[in-house]
């Protein structure tokens, strides 16, 4: 647990040489939340997964007089399915049918406080307290029962929403439950469904929520539509700093439908009836803004350098120095990635309402309550009288313009009481503010004994923050650029084993000896934080081009090698099954005699932070050498992420780790000048299209029912990553170590 | 005042002449299928259908679409009876985010009434102007081969 | 020997002399098949220049059809003489090049022959690339038979049929076609020698700058503008004639990143010149650019209309919101730019509007410094617009989506009319309606 408590009551800085400060009424027990990920503390450690900071069962399920059942989650819906599984979860154990139950996600007056939804957490933090909550509530259902029908509660079973006596009487769960008190903590020990008598976990219950999005059904917050709703646009400035010298607002105000220009400091946003004309209004109060350039950014070209020479905490997260063979052959190489856009397709929106003192955000944020927290410091409004209500948005793959725009809303809203304001945020807004995922220097010098074996391992990685989620008012944009800006405080690296730049830094493979740095930087020229898999993307990548470089100075399968170094069965399993799917062997076999020419073949594995899912893949791609085109032809992956809840769900996120991996590895990279960020739009910063999609990607289930469930949505980025270098590598000859990979330097 | 006909039915509107259809279908109208992605006609999350072409609503002002026809994700069909692209959707769970969904089904919706047997490499050239963030594209391509007439499940 | 029969006898002779004559001149001899080369015969070294000298050379834009794999043919060429299919220039032996030997190589560019000895239609400039340098013709033959072989047959020319009598070209080559390298002129600097050589040669900019007459050769004076699958190209004499007059580094820069920010975007043919330009060294841009500003009329004095376009965008820069944002004045255009407004506000100004990002971060300057917008013409400004700019599938692009499903040929006309006067500040065009019309058409073809 994260200890660095931050006194948040009064903040004084220096900024640009005046005395600012910066006030809060947040009260002091709000402060015991304000820690790394946002959660509350541990009431009972010995319960399971968020039960642990929730341990109430009716803080997760409720059951009405009239039978209804309410399931409760902190954890909020990002696009990946998780309201559809842990509704699954639920209903297994509660045996009510999915279809029967009412479920409520992210509500700072409704769920548990269960931080953010993020690092891949979601089912094993909430979905394993609903698992036991759920069996728990089930119990005591069946208990309930058994008393009014005067039986044995071991004579009771349960089916879809009713207790059923052995003579055939049955009574409902609203009924069962009448004298039963739910407000109790949990039990250690939850009386658990046996796994072989699932009937809804471990199946593909489809998407709760697809029907809706397919037929023109309201799902987004951008699809909200309160009465007396006005519409908003933000005017940012134009780089990190800038400072507003003069704005038209007046000129502004006259335009048609404008309610409001509301100017405070460099804040600028406009109000109008109507989205349209609050757009036109927006043009022409951004055409007359006119602005004080802040500092420069850095020269792009040598951006890892620049980051290597910033001043940096350095955390050894890895000291091995077990007993080793002599290295005969040592490898070094460096490895680096670009500043990365999470690049939502739908830019931030957020709706926010004021209302007798009351304020109610309607956001996409990962985590209600840290935003919470953070609204009411900005607004100085004591925390009850904030409501975050998670609706969802476009997928955010981390953390975008989704906490900033919130706070637009909240702001807005407050300058015009009673009326809900939308706030949308535009494509060049959205991509110039939010916070990118932070470019990465690392390096690595490996070596082998005489017998082909790893005998030591030294990696070091330089990385800015992954963690700028509020936190205090001060990380939340439009709140640093209000006449009295709030200061965000301090980046804090994130401690292993989830890490941030260092997350799967350590690798899974036996290595005797092996020191592992990561220089965490905590101060670096673009804002950054949090994007689906963290380190763990150029890290898989160094390591598993590594891997390959070292098996081929071995004269070894690349296969083979890993296998070599590797004890855990689960992993050794899944390494064996992509080989095996994928036709490895023969494949190798055929270009050994007969390559053809520019196509190459790679493989990589990585267990997600060393202690969620496995994934290991191949891949098979072709190189246009007269264009540098990168044609990936076919991808089989094996995954074990334990008890699958929903087989395709799982199956969908990996087939868009692996393409969006791809992306991020063979083409991204953030275009920014002195001047500040010039990929404005997806001209400016392209991704995979159609185009450049793969030809055929095939994803291996291995189930194992009962096991604990494994964070699996983010294990595919960093062993496609690997897989894409070593089959480049393959089909030119040439190896390359600086994402993206793809470019003029693949022409031949 | 503006007319718009959409999914076959007549609107008159009072609103700016200028205005994108994307934001007279989201708030005169109050439908939510065409969504907005970038206002700039790089996304295709807007694609709606304009005399049986895909558009860009975001770029398409109402004043170009007097006596059109605009066609619109509403318009094929409902959660309840799903038309045949949407079906084919739903059952790949060609979805992840669903964002750009309704976008890529307008444009595949065009593709199939002009050639129902369309190739894979056709049905890919063809969605090239759609983006998706989430690398849905696999369900996505599969959805639209099994709709098409006669392609094999 | 009677006199008359003399005469017929010697009649006959000469005529079967010329006959002899005409046909060895016309007929052109086969050169021997070779095997098809292997990679590894050629050098890395060779190899890289030839990717420069390909560049150079655009081959790539023309022998690629659209989805094609590179070099492999099949793209339609509409000439005024009908369409040409573009042939298979990768190394496969029966459907390319593949058993083409160096010399065959070499004569096909400065003469025109295939292989086989058929004439090539001079679609294929040949009158241009017969002046480049025997290094780099073998340069550019190691590259071409380095690629990746595809099996490809075009299809078949569908040309006038006089034209489909190749002989005929034996007759157009003695008017059009100069064999062989022209020496420097020591006059000039290295630099625009080595431009004029890229101009004249490989970059074959005169066969779409220039403009063709009756039988398809390029007219004098060079470069005076062309026109070339439904785009104008303009004249490249009068780039000081532009609302900004064009310098030497705005040329390079426009030519190696396919945008100017000064001039704007690269649309039509010339955005794919650019993609292949960005190939080539910057020495080279560079003394294309000088080459070409060398050819420059001198810049005429500021017109009333340049005047005004160029006050319009201190207005501009001014960010004055009332002028650009809101229904502002319209110049010459009338009601039909009044109409045009209203379209593009709703449909350009989220790139091309006063403050949009595309403009302030991207850099990208106001349509009134586009040539198309300050042409004489409508014609680009229509396709630009019906076809937008498309996707290149590499790195950095420009883009622009296209309008011919969503705005009319009225509507089109319209937001025309506005750009041209309220932005470009230039008297109306005419017709603008008509020729989208007519242009929508063409390009169904």
């Amino acid at each position: 647990m994260n200890d660095n408590i931050i006194d948040l009551r009064r903040r004084a800085v220096l900024s640009a040489g005046a005395l600012v400060l910066g006030f809060t009424l947040l009260p002091r027990r709000a402060l015991a939340e304000f820690n790394g990920m946002g959660v509350p503390p541990i009431a009972n450690k010995d319960l399971a997964g968020s039960l642990q900071r929730t341990p109430m069962l009716d803080a997760w399920i409720r059951i009405a007089p009239d039978g209804k059942v309410t399931v409760f989650t902190g954890k909020v819906e990002l696009g990946t399915g998780v309201r559809t599984a842990l509704l699954q979860v639920a209903a297994e154990q509660l045996d009510v049918a999915p279809a029967a139950i009412h479920f409520i996600t992210g509500d700072t007056a409704l769920t548990p406080n269960e931080g953010f939804t993020a690092g891949s957490h979601t089912m094993a933090d909430s979905g394993t307290a609903l698992l036991n909550a759920a069996a728990q509530v089930r119990a005591l259902v069946v208990q309930g029962a058994a008393a009014q029908l005067k039986l044995d509660a071991a004579t009771l079973r349960t089916s879809n929403g009713l207790v059923i006596a052995p003579d055939g009487r049955t009574m409902h769960y609203g009924a069962a439950v009448r004298a039963i008190d739910l407000h109790r903590a949990a039990q250690v020990k939850s009386p658990l469904k046996p796994a072989r008598d699932y009937t809804v976990i471990g199946h593909s219950l489809p998407r709760v929520d697809i029907p809706a999005k397919l037929t023109g059904g309201a799902a987004y917050v951008q699809d909200m539509r309160l009465p007396g709703m006005v519409h908003a646009r933000v005017v940012r400035p134009p780089a990190y700093g800038a400072r507003l010298l003069s704005a038209d607002a007046a000129a502004v105000r006259q335009m048609p439908g404008v309610l409001k220009v509301h100017v405070d400091g460099n804040y600028l946003a406009v109000i109008a009836s109507d989205e349209w004309q609050a757009i036109q209004a927006m043009r022409t109060l951004s055409a007359s803004a006119r602005w004080q350039r802040g500092p420069a950014l850095p020269s792009p070209d040598n951006i890892h350098a620049t980051l290597r020479a910033l001043p940096s905490q350095d955390i050894v997260v890895e000291d091995k120095k077990g007993p080793a063979g002599k290295a005969v052959f040592t490898l070094k190489r460096r490895y680096t990635k670009q500043y990365v856009l999470h690049g939502s397709i739908g830019p931030s929106c957020s709706v926010a309402l004021l209302e007798q003192g009351s304020m109610t955000v309607w956001t996409h944020t990962q985590g209600v309550y840290p935003l919470r927290a953070a609204l009411a410091e900005m607004l100085s409004m004591p925390l009850d009288d904030v409501r975050c209500i998670h609706t969802e948005s476009a997928g955010c793959y981390g953390q975008n313009g989704a906490d900033d725009v919130a706070a637009d809303a909240a702001l807005l809203a407050r300058a015009m009481p009673g009326r809900p304001v939308r706030v949308q945020l535009m494509r060049d807004q959205e991509n110039q503010w939010e916070p990118y995922a932070p470019a990465m220097s690392t390096q690595l010098a490996a070596s082998l004994d005489a017998s082909g074996t790893i005998c030591d391992w030294q990696y070091e990685l330089w990385s800015g923050s992954h963690n700028e989620r509020p936190g205090n008012a001060g990380k939340l944009i439009p709140a640093q650029l209000l006449a009295r800006p709030f200061i965000p405080s301090p980046s804090q690296p994130m401690p292993m084993p989830e890490g941030g730049g260092d997350r799967n830094a350590i690798p899974l493979y036996t290595l005797p000896r092996a020191k592992i740095i990561n220089h965490f930087l905590p101060v670096t020229p673009l804002r950054t934080s949090a994007m689906r898999s963290l380190g763990a993307h150029i890290n898989l990548f160094a390591i598993e081009s590594m891997m390959d470089e070292l098996a081929a100075a071995a004269r070894t399968d690349p296969v083979e090698f890993r296998l070599r170094h590797m004890q855990d069965p689960r992993a050794r399993e899944v390494i064996e099954r992509a080989a095996r799917e994928f036709g490895w062997r023969q494949r190798r076999q055929q270009y050994q005699h007969q390559r053809r020419p520019d196509h190459g073949i790679g493989f990589a594995f990585g267990q997600y932070k060393n202690i969620m899912a496995y994934v290991a893949l191949a891949v098979e791609v072709r190189i246009e050498r007269s264009t540098g085109a990168v044609h990936i032809l076919r991808v089989t992956a094996a995954v074990d992420c334990g008890q699958g809840v929903n087989p395709d769900g799982i199956r969908n996120q990996i087939e868009g780790g692996i393409l969006q991996s791809s992306s991020w590895t063979l083409y991204e990279q953030l275009q920014f000048s002195p001047d500040g960020v010039t990929s404005v739009d997806w001209a400016s910063y392209p991704i995979m299209r159609y185009s450049n999609v793969p030809g055929k990607v095939d994803v291996v289930l291995i189930d194992r029912p009962g096991a604990p469930f494994l964070g699996v949505a983010e294990a595919a980025q960093g062993p496609m990553a690997g897989a894409l270098g070593n089959a480049l590598a393959d089909a030119t000859g040439k190896r390359w170590f600086d994402l993206p990979l793809a470019g003029p330097q693949l022409m031949r | 005042m503006s007319t718009l006909t959409v999914n076959g039915v007549r609107h008159t509107l009072d609103i700016d002449p200028s205005t994108p259809l994307l934001y007279a279908l989201r708030n005169q109208l109050e439908m939510n299928g065409a969504k907005f992605g970038c206002g700039m006609g790089q996304c295709g999350a807007c694609t709606v259908l304009l005399d049986g072409q895909p558009v860009f609503g975001c770029l398409t002002p109402v004043a170009a679409c007097e006596g059109r026809q605009v066609r619109t994700i509403g318009g094929l069909g409902s959660a309840d009876k799903p038309g045949k692209l949407q079906a084919s959707f739903i059952k790949h769970q060609a979805a992840q985010c669903g964002y750009c969904i309704a976008g890529m089904v307008m444009r595949a919706q065009s593709l199939l009434e002009q050639h129902p047997h369309p190739t894979e490499a056709q049905i890919r050239t063809h969605m090239e102007p759609n983006l998706c963030r989430c690398g849905t594209h696999m369900r996505i391509i599969a959805a639209i081969k099994e709709a098409a007439e006669g392609s094999k499940p | 020997m009677k006199k008359k029969h003399r005469i017929w006898i010697g009649a006959t002779l000469a005529a079967i002399a010329v006959a002899a004559a005409a046909a060895a001149w016309v007929i052109q001899p086969a050169l021997a098949p070779v095997q098809a080369p292997s990679p590894d015969d050629f050098d890395s070294a060779s190899i890289a220049r030839g990717a420069r000298v390909v560049a150079q050379g655009d081959c790539m834009v023309c022998h690629t059809a659209a989805g094609g794999s590179p070099y492999a043919g099949g793209l339609p060429l509409r000439t005024p003489f009908g369409t040409i299919y573009t042939t298979n220039i990768t190394p496969d032996p029966a459907t390319g090049i593949g058993n083409w030997s160096l010399p065959a190589f070499t004569r096909a560019l400065r003469h025109g022959v295939a292989r086989d000895g058929h004439l090539l239609y001079p679609a294929f400039p040949y009158i241009h690339y017969t002046t480049m340098s025997t290094a780099d013709i073998d340069d550019a033959y190691a590259y071409l038979m380095t690629r990746t072989p595809v099996v490809a047959r075009a299809p078949d020319n569908e040309l006038l049929p006089p034209l489909r009598f190749r002989p005929f070209l034996a007759g157009w080559n003695l008017l059009y076609l100069r064999p062989g390298p022209v020496a420097d002129d020591p006059a000039q600097s290295r630099e625009w020698n080595r431009g004029r050589y890229l101009v004249d040669g490989a970059g074959h900019c005169a066969s779409c700058h220039s403009a063709l007459g009756p039988i398809g050769g390029e007219r004098s004076p060079a470069f005076s503008g062309g026109h070339i699958d439904g785009w104008d190209a303009p004249a490249l004499t009068a780039l000081l004639q532009a609302p900004k007059p064009w310098t030497r580094d705005q040329l390079a820069v426009y030519l190696r990143h396919g945008w100017s920010p000064e001039h704007g975007a690269a649309a039509g043919p010339m955005a794919p010149v650019t993609h292949s330009l960005a190939q080539v060294s910057e020495a080279d841009t560079d003394a294309i650019a000088t080459y070409i500003m060398s050819l420059q009329k001198p810049a005429a004095a500021p017109t009333i209309a340049t005047r005004s376009a160029m006050a319009a965008t201190s207005v501009i820069a001014k960010g004055d919101p009332a002028a650009a944002i809101t229904r502002p004045s319209t110049g010459d255009g009338g009601a039909l730019a009044t109409k045009g407004a209203a379209l593009f506000a709703g449909a350009c100004a989220s790139c091309h509007g006063v403050g949009a990002a595309m403009m302030s971060a991207g850099g990208r300057p106001s349509l009134a410094f586009s040539t198309a917008v300050s042409s004489d013409r409508p014609d680009n400004l229509i396709q630009i617009v019906l076809n937008g700019v498309p996707w290149a599938h590499t790195g950095q692009t420009t883009f622009m989506p296209p309008f011919s499903a969503s705005l009319t040929d009225a509507q089109i006309a319209a937001v025309a009319a506005y750009v041209r006067s309220d932005i470009g500040r230039r008297p109306a065009w005419n017709n603008v309606e008509r020729r989208t019309a007519d242009i929508r058409k063409e390009n169904q073809q």
